[in-house]
């Protein structure tokens, strides 16, 4: 059985200054909210953020971005976030931008014991800067090295008390890989259920890679609304 | 000179020509922005499955109010439905498909290709970095990559050029591109002007294409927006 949570709060206590964390979600989709909420106020400084987006100015991790408490982003595309330039600019924000596939496929090997692959995005442009180039049946390669954290800090629709997760939708993107790579892996899920309650063959992270959940009711804000007139 | 269209139409000019590189059974990825129009036109007899890097195999056509899900978005963000028979999957395998070469085509935007297939897309050197996205991944990963974008930049200059100034996407992975004035392939032999549009001429627009262009023995017109 693993650690339930009683509080947000609790749930981050263990997350020190210069920690190294990864948190799921694309875009706003998929984002542990409460979880960041809680490290914003717990006010852990220093933090080495892995995740594909960082947030909107007021939402998500753009929170901690403008409460300063990101020294070093890796994602894949930044581009939502006014203080994130500002910081950029400023030099008081590392920024390693990698290509999303090579990101996604860093925290998967990370997670699955693989320390580096090679892989063909990025080869001669400015991201192949000091990688080893190798070519395989005439292409050329990149290597690119896997990622661990310290924690990941992940969001599923429903886990259970084993760790077992499963996703809604597009909010699964990197939060199946990303809870395979953290040291230690906190689940924010919409609905915590008994075990055997999720289907055996439906679960998209198995509890293994799971030490500890919480539940917590989700705002779900929506950067994008695009609907069609209705006829 | 032809007679200037506004934005709109030849935006919808083009998308309309990308539309005509999808075949029924394909699966596609569509770039954010122009390309993302071009769903708008698929024609209804063909049987298409649009990919987004987030993790959704069959995207379907925008939600009515009711039906908006804030789980489910596409790679621009934007709230979006799945077709029927859908499939969501997570990151690492959405990009394993696209690297894996399984996509039949990516229609993605550019900023400059050059003659021999190299793209910029992604950043200009001084301005702010956004961040690449999966445009890297995406232009390894398709069985054919068309680009889509104006023939020149908004002060007439050409952004098909003998080599890229801006930082590169990609390293000779277009295949070809479709602008509101021509359709051009990147061949061993170098770049062939294959189509031309309406209003036209080779001359004209050899003038605005810096790349050396190879003029197609079979040159056809580009269909017009009508």
């Amino acid at each position: 059985m693993k650690q339930i949570y009683s509080s947000f709060h609790e749930a981050v206590k263990d997350i020190k200054d210069h920690s190294t964390i990864m948190v799921g979600g694309f875009g706003l989709v998929g984002i542990p909210e409460n979880l960041i909420l809680a490290l914003v106020e717990s006010n852990v400084k220093h933090l080495t953020v892995i995740s594909n987006n960082c947030g909107v100015d007021d939402w998500g991790l753009g929170l901690l971005l403008k409460n300063k408490q990101i020294d070093k982003m890796i994602g894949s595309y930044v581009g939502e976030n006014k203080e994130f330039e500002r910081q950029v600019l400023a030099g008081e924000l590392e920024v390693e931008l990698t290509p999303q596939g090579t990101l996604a496929e860093k925290i998967r090997a990370g997670g699955a014991g693989i320390p580096a692959f090679y892989t063909p995005a990025g080869v001669g442009t400015p991201i192949a800067e000091g990688k080893e180039v190798r070519t395989f049946n005439g292409k050329e390669y990149l290597l690119q090295e896997g990622l661990t954290a310290d924690f990941s800090l992940v969001r599923a629709f429903r886990g259970d008390r084993h760790g077992n997760l499963v996703y809604n939708k597009t909010a699964r993107n990197f939060n199946p890989m990303m809870a395979a790579a953290g040291a230690v892996t906190i689940a924010e899920v919409e609905e915590l259920v008994e075990p055997g309650e999720l289907e055996a063959d439906a679960i998209h992270t198995p509890g293994i890679y799971v030490q500890g959940l919480i539940e917590g009711q989700q705002e779900k804000r929506i950067e994008r609304y695009t609907v069609k007139a209705e006829a | 000179m032809a007679v200037q269209k506004d934005k709109a139409a030849i935006r919808e000019m083009i998308a309309r020509r990308a539309e005509q590189e999808i075949k029924s059974g394909y699966y596609v990825n569509l770039g954010i922005g122009m390309p993302t129009m071009v769903a708008n036109y698929i024609q209804p007899d063909k049987e298409v499955v649009l990919q987004s890097e987030n993790g959704l195999l069959g995207i379907g056509r925008s939600p009515y109010e009711h039906e908006v899900d804030p789980d489910l978005i596409n790679a621009g963000k934007e709230t979006v439905t799945a077709s029927v028979g859908a499939a969501y999957c997570d990151s690492a395998e959405s990009f394993a498909m696209i690297r894996g070469e399984h996509l039949d085509l990516a229609i993605l935007g550019g900023m400059e290709v050059a003659e021999n297939g190299d793209l910029a897309n992604w950043m200009i050197p001084g301005k702010m970095i956004k961040g690449m996205g999966g445009a890297m991944d995406i232009v390894h990963g398709s069985k054919k990559v068309v680009i889509i974008m104006d023939h020149v930049n908004k002060h007439g200059d050409p952004k098909i050029l003998k080599e890229c100034k801006l930082p590169l996407t990609g390293k000779g992975v277009v295949d070809r591109i479709i602008t509101d004035r021509a359709v051009m392939d990147v061949t061993d032999e170098g770049l062939k002007l294959v189509e031309i549009a309406e209003g036209w001429t080779v001359d004209e627009i050899k003038e605005q294409t810096e790349a050396e262009l190879i003029i197609s023995d079979e040159l056809l017109k580009m269909p017009s927006s009508k």
